[in-house]
């Protein structure tokens, strides 16, 4: 019999369900506890870089918007370094950046939204640089383990043409379910991205 | 060129629960259909967000006592622990910890929940905490009650504490549920079950802790977690520390 190399096994997934908003956003399931609270909120005044809004729709196999879905994000700031201490890429540190934020679609419309910077690009494996890049993560009723995605910007075409994960994708076509469209409204830079969990035009999910 | 020094062993899907569960219904149109596409990990996956303590509040790991207005919740006083490791059984600190669950009588503190059980008016349902050094936390709250959900239409969920678990990097960020020892609607409950190996199912499930109970005051709960294991990054880089 072979030795068994013996490491733990990770703790089992399981879904965040309905309720999700009691314990990591009380505010939306209608009662206030904390003193202070997460947010989707992840520019202060004194962050550096462009001020962008990310919003959109996750929308499930019958084209129905989730209505009770939560959505984190993690990125890099506007130089792109994570404030994190394993990068340690040449870049400054912007100490009004953590760089993290969670939000909760709305009850009615589905629609979520963050407020934060747009990132710089990333230096990825084997010294290739990625293009400027917003990772989300999706937990929900119906979601057994939380789905992984990207996101990427409409406006750094020639970036994303050259970005080491977008170029994994070998279907082309799915590659564009990963860029949010810029627009602008009201004088804020808005990026729209919608993300569909199962059927036409899915959006790609990461095992990362 | 700029060193990623680390890397998290990948994810076993075996532990997981597969996306598309028949049996939990919400699963049917909420799965991708698509293969998931597997990447090697950047900074973008080994990095993750660092909290800092002075967010939480002193009674943020008080189920008891941090929603308590005019006395003291109704029902079981438990105390749930343990230590959060990675998969080589080191400690995981400063991880991020968030709980909520429903009270005695199975019903949440939230609009959307309709049950016909009362809500009780000094619990809230939701606490968080870090770990400390060692990887260890704790909490104090009231053994949370079954309750009955629209799926087939007579299910009810096992008594559980939902677990969130920030640890060091963005690929180890978990959600979970975890169950108490003994109670006999586990083997049927089609969320527990969409795990396929038992072990994982095990794995999810407190033991009574006699020997951390307090006397006259609270049973004890104890609950380890498992984050993916950090390896060091090995031949496209130096070994961390090695020159």
């Amino acid at each position: 019999m072979l030795n068994q190399l013996n490491t733990l096994r990770e703790t089992a997934s399981q879904t965040a369900g309905p309720y999700v908003h009691i314990g990591l956003a009380p505010h939306a399931a209608g009662f206030d506890i904390f003193e202070k609270n997460f947010s989707n909120v992840l520019a202060g005044p004194q962050t550096r870089g462009e001020r962008i809004v990310i919003e959109g729709r996750v929308i499930d196999g019958s084209g129905t918007p989730l209505r009770d879905v939560l959505v984190e994000i993690w990125q890099a700031n506007a130089d792109g370094r994570y404030n994190h201490p394993a990068d340690r890429q040449p870049k400054p540190l912007d100490s009004a950046f953590q760089g993290w934020g969670r939000a909760c679609s709305d009850f009615e419309t589905g629609l979520y939204r963050f407020e934060t910077v747009k990132p710089g690009p990333v230096e990825g494996r084997g010294g290739r640089v990625m293009a400027p890049h917003v990772n989300f993560w999706i937990v929900a009723r119906g979601i057994n383990i939380g789905l992984n995605t990207r996101m990427y910007f409409s406006d750094e075409a020639a970036a994303n043409a050259a970005d080491p994960v977008l170029n994994l994708i070998e279907w082309e076509v799915r590659r564009k379910t990963l860029i949010a469209e810029r627009s602008e409204r009201d004088g804020a830079v808005v990026y729209r991205f919608d993300i569909r969990i199962q059927g036409e035009a899915e959006t790609v999910f990461f095992d990362v | 060129m700029t060193e990623q020094d680390h890397e998290y062993l990948p994810r076993n899907p075996a532990v997981h629960p597969p996306a598309f569960a028949p049996d939990y219904k919400t699963s049917v149109l909420r799965s991708p259909k698509n293969a998931l596409i597997s990447l090697q990990q950047s900074l973008s996956e080994v990095t993750g967000p660092v909290f800092d303590r002075a967010m939480l509040g002193p009674k943020d790991n008080d189920l008891i006592l941090n929603y308590a207005k005019d006395g003291l919740p109704v029902g079981e006083r438990i105390v749930v622990h343990g230590f959060v490791r990675d998969e080589f059984g080191r400690p995981v600190p400063d991880a991020l910890v968030e709980v909520w669950q429903a009270n005695a009588g199975g019903r949440y503190r939230h609009k959307k929940d309709q049950y016909i059980a009362p809500i009780d008016p000094n619990f809230g349902g939701c606490g968080r905490m870090m770990t400390d050094a060692s990887g260890y936390y704790f909490f104090r709250t009231i053994k949370p009650g079954p309750y009955p959900w629209r799926n087939r239409i007579n299910d009810w969920r096992p008594s559980h504490i939902h677990f969130s678990i920030a640890g060091s990097g963005w690929a180890q960020r978990l959600i979970t549920q975890m169950y108490f020892e003994g109670d006999p609607l586990i083997a049927h409950d089609p969320i527990l079950r969409s795990i396929r190996d038992d072990e994982a199912v095990r794995g999810l499930i407190a033991p009574l802790d006699r020997a951390h109970g307090i006397p006259l005051d609270s049973l004890a709960y104890r609950f380890d977690i498992v984050l993916r294991g950090a390896r060091a990054t090995l031949f496209e880089n130096r070994l961390q520390g090695g020159s």
